[in-house]
């Protein structure tokens, strides 16, 4: 634990006009195989604890692991995705310590020898001017591994171990692939730090969703991003001591903690103090970190070559085959879209820097018109997005709906309006569009029968009104919808009151 | 006393065609288990209704005519480090007290597929780490020649079992001599095959890239008829082979050495090697010339650092391997003394304290060590690379001849407690089955008679190329024929 007295925080831009951050991305992805990494256990989230285990994945005495053909088959196309070089010949390797949610007390995974190495992507990040930059991130290094089970404190006030009663252990996530990629340092602008961590871990879930290797939720923790960040003063060639901020779960929280661990930082080495090299724990309320554990290079997790694997050695011709099996590059994707949609360079950075353009692009192909898909994405779901605080894609709604209601709309059985209830219901886990429109009753009326009553009634009540539209002054028409529209609580068809307004009085 | 104790394997086979039931033959086995396991101690647990079961089902689908497989009704006993449902699986240890394990080995279920009643769990070195079976949680295992010496080891139980007629053919695992070590000081047959020739599924693992699994009888052919059922590739091992299995038990009839080359390994002789051993060693190497043998003496020098290479490499493993036995998910679990409300990882200590013995302890610290960031390279990476110059040795050897020979080790059973307090005097005892374990290699170890100055059983070892075993049991059963070994008469007390 730490030992070092608590020191303010210094503000993001001031901290800049001394230092300079060097940040390292390390992401978690788990793949989405059927089968865990070394047995035929099942994979599928949320099912009921340690069902989904078998001796292997306990590490019960005596059994052996065997290597999940398809996760290497994924992670030799994640490598490639990020044009690293994949390795002729590798092995795993076991990593070596204790702790209760890791059945062998030891986590198989690689070491000196990843499966891919030596790479880099290009990102697109969007500034406050609405321009975009790109960004080149090297790659270090994409390596096979097994997750760990989970352990769930209970009866501390934090949820941790420190302070619980007793812990649970659920082992359904032990020995799920992942693969972990990690960065090369990363040196931008400092101002353009956080942005740029965002925008890379968005870009490694857009790649994943693209190669279909992971369903990339960093909500249930199928992404994790573990920000390093150290200053070092401004000018200055000497990296300084990094913090590792563990299992960050959202893009905007990436972005977040970057920003918080350069003011922490900065205001540690103001009063010439030492960063200590240590774990943190983010917190989403207030986008706060606070220490975990103490990392020292000291750490010795005694590394050695699995013996119970034989070592993987894919061949040229394979790699050359799963090369053909990459999906389009992001960029060249956004111009075809571009294209495709008809839309202004500034639509298409909106929609990139809202993270919507899978979700735009789906729901297009689902039916919708571009403008419509983009009106819904970047606007109400967006502002429901920002106001829970969770990101576009997390939010509990698919691309096919969004169409739906869309469709529902262009259809005229409902209006803008009583498609921003439908969308409540949809979110609120009531089914389809369709459904909730059922269910709730929101289709409009355009039943002549039922309007021609309703607009009787309005004409009796406003006789000055009737008699300025008998006069001819027929954009008086709008107060009468409006008494008619309140008596049918919004669900009346406008269009088709004033068409029967109209008829009964010029 | 029934006569079927005193029959081989192969003979007992022979008595099941024509009529002999397997309950009666397996009966005499548990009978002669209860009249002997007083003085020898090589059973950890005896599965009496189990192995009485599977004889029944035998007999009764014998008697319906069905064609059943070469061994089905022949009892076999099982080390104790091998995972059998419905009996215990201790490793000889106290951490995995009472635990049994919730599915079979491989090679247990090909047992049981055969329709071998399994007659227990025998004896053992703490999770096979020793050469004598005193490091056992459970007792010492005793040799039948004379119960006041050891049986070899970490195989103790099963060697001890075998050559006291208490069972025709048992399992055991070698990491660094353990089948043969102990056949050699017993008097019987023990086989190391080829390192991926036999499944290590359920097999708990004391050195994953060393361990093998094998056959212990107390004729070569058995040994044979014993590996063919257990060997073979298993998709649930990946250091498995997928090759065909070696005809051994063809090899093993034909026990023909006119013509045939071997090597007699020049380091394997001389200073330490007790002289009763050597002059039986050398009398065998004789009858072999005499059988038409071409003897030649070849050079193996790295293999006087197979001693030190196997001392870290096996450590190492095992440090990783044992690491597993945390008392979170089975097996001892102990509080800490004088803790009020104790973390996990003080329950993990407290419990790995409580149940792992001295021996098993020196060599999780010894790995643990020889792995550390800093001296990996230098004890880790030092002893890997002697695997490599050792698996050269052999290389250009067989170059020269088609099997190698040696004494199996350097004296006769020696005294219980005589090197207990002496580790490094008991590791001397491998020097000449830890190279093949090292350079993953098959062997053999066959009973050449009684040493002159102690009037205890000799072995000789037969080395091969990896996936030659049948080669082994060719020069093996030629030897086995060649040679004068006694019958022991009666366990001596």
């Amino acid at each position: 634990m730490s030992t070092t007295a608590k020191t303010a925080l210094v503000g993001f831009d001031e901290a800049l006009t001394r230092y300079d951050p060097v940040m390292g991305l390390e992401v978690h992805v788990e793949l989405n195989t059927a089968t865990k990494m070394f047995c035929g256990c099942a994979t599928a989230f949320g099912a009921e604890p340690n069902t989904q285990v078998c001796p292997v994945c306990l590490g019960l005495p005596g059994a052996l692991p065997v290597v999940n053909a398809k996760a290497v088959e994924s992670a030799i196309r994640i490598g490639l995705a990020l044009n690293c070089e994949i390795a002729e010949w590798c092995r795993f390797a076991r990593k070596n310590y204790f702790y209760p949610d890791m059945p062998k007390n030891f986590q198989t995974s690689q070491y000196d020898e990843p499966i891919a190495f030596e790479g880099y992507v290009d990102i697109d990040v969007p500034a406050d001017d609405g321009s975009v930059e790109t960004f080149r991130i090297e790659i270090e290094r994409a390596h096979m591994e097994e997750d760990t089970g989970k352990s769930l404190h209970v009866g501390g006030a934090t949820g941790r171990i420190h302070g619980a009663d007793h812990s649970l252990l659920d082992y359904n996530r032990a020995g799920i692939p992942l693969i972990e990629i990690v960065t090369k340092t990363i040196e931008v602008p400092g101002h353009r730090a956080p942005a740029v961590a965002r925008a890379y871990v968005n870009h490694l879930r857009d790649l994943m969703v693209a190669l279909d290797v992971s369903d990339a939720r960093m909500d249930q923790g199928s992404l994790r991003a573990d920000v390093n960040l150290s200053l070092k003063p401004s000018g200055s060639e000497t990296l300084g001591t990094r913090s590792e901020t563990k299992n960050v779960n959202s893009f905007r929280s990436v972005e977040r903690a970057v920003r918080y661990e350069i003011g922490r930082h900065a205001g540690i080495l103001d009063v010439g103090q030492k960063v200590l090299q240590e774990t943190r724990h983010f917190h989403e309320a207030d986008g706060s970190t606070s220490a975990g554990r103490e990392k020292s290079d000291a750490d010795d997790y005694r590394y050695f070559p699995e013996p119970d694997l034989a070592p993987v050695a894919p061949s040229r011709a394979w790699v050359d085959e799963l090369r053909g099996t990459l999906p389009e590059p992001p960029a060249e994707r956004r111009k075809r879209l571009q294209a495709a949609w008809d839309f202004a360079e500034l639509d298409m950075r909106d929609i990139v820097g809202a993270g919507a353009l899978d979700l735009v692009d789906a729901t297009v192909r689902a039916g919708s018109s571009p403008t419509a898909a983009k009106k819904w994405w970047l606007g109400e779901l967006a502002r429901r997005s920002n106001e829970q605080g969770v990101d576009l894609a997390a939010l509990p709604v698919t691309p096919e709906q969004v169409a739906g209601v869309q469709a529902l709309i262009d259809s005229g059985r409902i209006n803008d309006k009583l498609a921003r209830s439908v969308l409540d219901g949809v979110l609120a886990g009531e089914g389809t569009p369709d459904e909730v429109v059922a269910s709730r009753g929101l289709e409009l009326v355009s039943d002549d029968g039922a309007l021609g009553d309703a607009v009787d009634r309005a004409i009796e009540a406003n006789p000055d009104v009737a008699q300025k539209i008998r006069d001819g002054k027929v954009q008086a028409a709008g107060a009468l919808i409006g008494s008619v529209m309140k008596e049918m609580k919004g669900q009346a068809d406008a269009a088709r009151v004033r068409e029967l307004i109209i008829e009964k009085l010029a | 006393m029934s006569d079927h104790t005193r029959s081989s394997a192969a003979q007992i086979a022979a008595a099941l065609a024509d009529g002999t039931t397997s309950v009666e033959v397996t009966q005499a086995h548990l009978d002669r288990i209860a009249a002997t396991e007083p003085s020898i101690n090589a059973f950890l647990h005896v599965d009496a209704e189990g192995a009485l079961a599977t004889a029944a089902d035998v007999d009764r689908r014998r008697e319906a005519g069905e064609s059943l497989p070469a061994l089905a009704g022949v009892p076999v006993a099982v080390k104790d480090l091998i995972n059998t449902t419905g009996q215990p699986t201790t490793a000889g240890s106290r951490i995995l007290e009472g635990w049994v394990p919730p599915y079979d080995a491989t090679v247990v279920a090909r047992l049981r597929a055969a329709g071998l009643p399994i007659l227990g769990k025998t004896n053992l070195d703490e999770f096979a780490m020793g050469s004598s079976t005193e490091h056992s949680a459970y007792g010492d295992t005793r040799n039948p020649w004379d119960t006041d010496r050891i049986p070899g080891g970490s195989s103790g139980g099963s060697a001890a079992a075998v050559a006291a007629f208490e069972a025709p053919l048992a399992l055991g695992t070698d990491t660094g001599g353990s089948i043969r070590q102990p056949g050699a000081m017993t008097g019987i047959v023990g086989v190391k095959p080829t390192y991926g020739g036999v499944s290590r599924y359920g097999v708990v693992a004391m050195a994953s890239s060393l361990d093998q699994v094998g056959p212990m009888a107390r004729t070569v052919e058995d040994a044979a008829l014993l590996h063919e059922v257990i060997a073979g590739h298993d998709p649930l091992d990946s250091t498995s082979i997928d090759a065909p299995v070696p005809s051994v038990v063809e090899a093993a009839r034909r026990g023909d050495v006119s013509g045939l080359r071997i090597g007699v390994i020049r380091e394997l002789a001389g200073e330490g090697f007790q002289p009763g051993v050597q002059s039986r060693f050398d009398a065998a190497v004789e009858a072999l010339a005499q059988a038409g043998a071409e003897i030649v003496e070849v050079s193996c020098p790295s293999f006087v650092h197979g001693i030190a290479a196997y001392y870290l490499v096996m450590p190492s493993e095992v440090s990783s391997n044992l690491a597993r036995f945390d008392a979170m998910r089975y097996g001892l679990r102990v509080a800490p003394e004088g803790v009020d409300g104790p973390s996990a990882e003080q329950v993990m200590a407290a419990s790995r304290d409580a149940g792992f013995g001295d021996e098993v302890k020196r060599r999780i610290v010894l790995g643990t060590y020889a792995l550390s960031s800093g001296y990996y390279d230098a004890y880790y990476g030092s002893a890997q690379k002697v695997r490599t110059l050792i698996a050269r040795d052999f290389s250009a050897a067989f170059e020269q001849v088609d099997v190698l020979l040696s004494p199996t080790a350097p004296t006769t059973a020696w005294r219980l407690g005589e090197k207990t307090s002496d580790p490094l005097a008991m590791y001397l005892e491998d020097i000449c089955t830890i190279p093949a374990n090292l350079a993953g290699l098959p062997g053999i170890s066959v009973p050449i008679g009684l040493a002159d100055d102690t009037g205890l059983p000799v072995g000789a070892q037969l080395l091969a190329p990896a996936l030659a075993d049948d080669r082994l049991y060719n020069a093996g059963a030629a030897l086995e024929r060649l040679v004068s070994m006694p019958v022991l008469q009666e366990v001596a007390r």
